[in-house]
């Protein structure tokens, strides 16, 4: 496996107010890895996922995909005499980059929710089909008069293929929101993957499933990652999942990153078995 | 039914549609109150389904159409008014600054233009706020609109608060229905397209739609800008109805008329929109009308209750009914097709022919 490095987050702090949610957060995703974010609740990890995917703006820091910075801000306005993060001026002065989510996915950056977001009224097909939208090169006119029949048919076929390969063809027709749970985090993955994404970000994709489901999301997960050549970032509180797929493993405890490895390591670590269980508070 | 019979049955029950008005325009009187609520019916029913595009697809709850159809109506007349006329029209601003006459198409299409053009400049600053913040902030702008065209300096163009009249008019029944028609087609046109799913998706999860790539500001910009086009040219075809106009006729009532029928037609329904508009009409122009009569006998009883404005207050205890029965509309978010009709009757005959299998053995 190449070491080409797919997503780098270099020293970014997320600050609301007076509360730092991420702070200083340092990590590097490589091409083909299962990478895992794990920290208690209320770590920031949901809010890192949100600042890579353009939700929120940085306080401070620089985001890179394959190298090239999409993402880069530092204090300002208010923020300058709030700001309790680290490295204040690193990027000062510096032009400030923050792209909305839909410039992000078009990059090839797609994500998952941790309360699933599927378009509530619409079949499991337009689901996926919506997920076309972003490739288009139709305008409005010529989608409107079907001068594009071309572009729509070869949409319609990649949704088609991509149902066949994410087994979703039997519910191809229902509606998104009366499938079981389980098959509802599929169809979200399958949704993310229609954007032909090259990193992909999950939230919790298990959350919320029994022992049999999380088997197999695991196996889904790796089978994926080799089809579509995919990099992978998620977020996850199942162990076994964790344990099972991880190339390697993040720990982020209040906002700040406490552990890094292979699982091994990670399983070993005393700062992680102390911030999970809740050791004494002064190291 | 493949996708090309389908075309072709669509087609030939529009066909039939205006053939049948054609038929009923020799034989009916021409002022029956009959073509009346067919007229203002089709356009009502293009101005509710522009307004359905964006509220019932896109999920963004403005409430300016009132404000969009007075540019439309006010730019078709001032551009129609023949130069000959002018004069009496304009009679207290010298006629006028504007001294041409557009052809009655091009004007109806500029009045949709001018309509987009002022929802492009609106929706800029308005469409970042959402639900019941821009539906004020809408409502406000057509009130300020209404305001502006009644202003005496604006007078050499808007004729101030004074009627605009002699305009090209339309006898025929069947001019408002196929322009309506055709733009109605136009917005289901787009509504099926990979547009109309990004709108879709937007009304559903804003959030997850932008993490999907579509870009909110401007697909929700599209979305406006198209609704008021259509609002634009509505309001043309209501000036060619009317066959004069004031500013002060589109008040806010006005949009929340145009409201009722989307909701009671049903959020997301382009036909639901449809048929209610017309049932809208006929009810509060038509079929209502009898409870205005003071002096009704029914054989020698004389109805009690019955005097004018009195049709209103049944009215409106109907549309109270319709919201509490059918909560979601006549068609909820289902469309009206053939289809679906002619599957339902043979699923019905399918069930009696197995039923009277049944019964023999």
């Amino acid at each position: 496996m190449s070491k080409e490095n797919v997503l780098k987050v270099e020293n970014v702090t997320m600050q609301f107010g007076g509360v730092i949610a991420v702070d200083n957060m340092n990590l590097e995703v490589n091409r083909g890895e299962i990478i895992s974010l794990i920290g208690p609740n209320g770590a920031g990890k949901t809010t890192a996922f949100n600042v890579i995917t353009g939700v929120y703006a940085p306080t401070n820091g620089a985001v890179y995909f394959k190298g090239d910075k999409i993402i880069q801000n530092h204090p300002q306005g208010k923020m300058k005499k709030l700001y309790q993060g680290e490295n204040p001026e690193q990027y000062a002065g510096q032009h400030v980059m923050a792209p909305t989510p839909d410039k992000i996915t078009r990059l090839g950056i797609a994500r998952t929710f941790q309360n699933i977001r599927l378009f509530k009224s619409q079949t499991v097909f337009e689901n996926i089909l919506i997920a076309k939208h972003l490739r288009r090169t139709s305008n409005i006119f010529t989608a409107t008069f079907r001068l594009n029949a071309r572009e729509e048919a070869q949409m319609r076929q990649e949704t088609e293929e991509l149902l066949r390969l994410m087994e979703l063809e039997d519910v191809r027709d229902e509606l998104a929101t009366s499938l079981p749970y389980g098959k509802q985090r599929h169809l979200e993955i399958a949704r993310a993957m229609a954007t032909k994404p090259e990193l992909l970000l999950l939230d919790e994709p298990a959350a919320g499933m029994n022992p049999q489901e999380t088997l197999e999301l695991t196996q889904f997960i790796g089978r994926i990652r080799d089809e579509f050549g995919l990099t992978i970032f998620m977020i996850e509180h199942h162990m076994d999942l964790v344990m099972e797929i991880s190339d390697r493993i993040y720990v982020l405890d209040f906002g700040k990153p406490i552990a890094e490895g292979v699982p091994e390591e990670i399983r070993n670590n005393p700062r992680v078995i102390e911030a999970y269980l809740g050791g004494a508070d002064d190291e | 039914m493949s996708s090309k019979t389908k075309t072709m049955w669509n087609v030939g029950l529009i066909a039939a549609l205006l053939l049948l008005l054609f038929l009923l325009e020799q034989v009916i009187p021409s002022g029956s109150m009959f073509f009346t609520v067919l007229k203002k019916g089709a356009i009502y029913a293009l101005v509710a389904v522009s307004m359905n595009l964006l509220n019932g697809f896109t999920g963004l709850f403005s409430l300016g159409q009132a404000g969009f159809m007075l540019l439309g109506a006010y730019t078709y007349a001032i551009l129609t008014i023949p130069v000959e006329s002018r004069n009496s029209v304009y009679q207290y601003f010298d006629g006028g600054v504007i001294q041409f006459a557009l052809p009655v198409p091009v004007a109806l299409i500029a009045g949709g233009i001018v309509a987009a053009v002022f929802a492009y400049l609106i929706g800029l600053p308005v469409l970042r706020l959402k639900s019941d913040y821009l539906a004020i902030a809408t409502l406000g702008f057509a009130e300020i609109i209404r305001a502006v065209f009644q202003w005496d300096k604006l007078g050499p163009v808007t004729n101030g608060s004074n009627l605009l009249r002699s305009y090209p008019t339309f006898k025929s029944v069947l001019y408002p229905f196929v322009v309506a028609g055709i733009c109605i087609a136009l917005i289901v046109l787009l509504i099926n397209s990979t547009y109309g799913r990004a709108f879709k998706a937007i009304r559903d999860d804003e959030i997850a739609a932008e993490a999907m790539g579509i870009n909110l500001a401007h697909h929700k910009r599209l979305a406006f800008v198209i609704s008021s086009f259509f609002a634009g040219i509505s309001g043309g075809l209501l000036a060619m109805y009317q066959t004069s106009i004031q500013a002060s006729m589109f008040k806010s009532a006005m949009t929340y008329e145009i409201l009722l029928i989307v909701v009671i037609g049903g959020i997301g329904s382009v036909t639901g929109s449809c048929i209610s508009s017309f049932l809208f009409i006929a009810c509060s122009e038509w079929w209502l009308r009898f409870l205005d009569n003071e002096n009704l006998y029914i054989g020698s009883f004389h109805v009690p209750l019955l005097r004018p404005g009195f049709r209103k207050v049944v009215f409106a205890v109907i549309i109270m009914l319709m919201v509490l029965f059918y909560r979601r509309g006549i068609m909820g978010d289902k469309e009206f097709s053939l289809e679906k009709i002619s599957n339902f009757f043979r699923r019905k005959r399918g069930k009696k022919e197995g039923k009277g299998g049944a019964s023999h053995e």
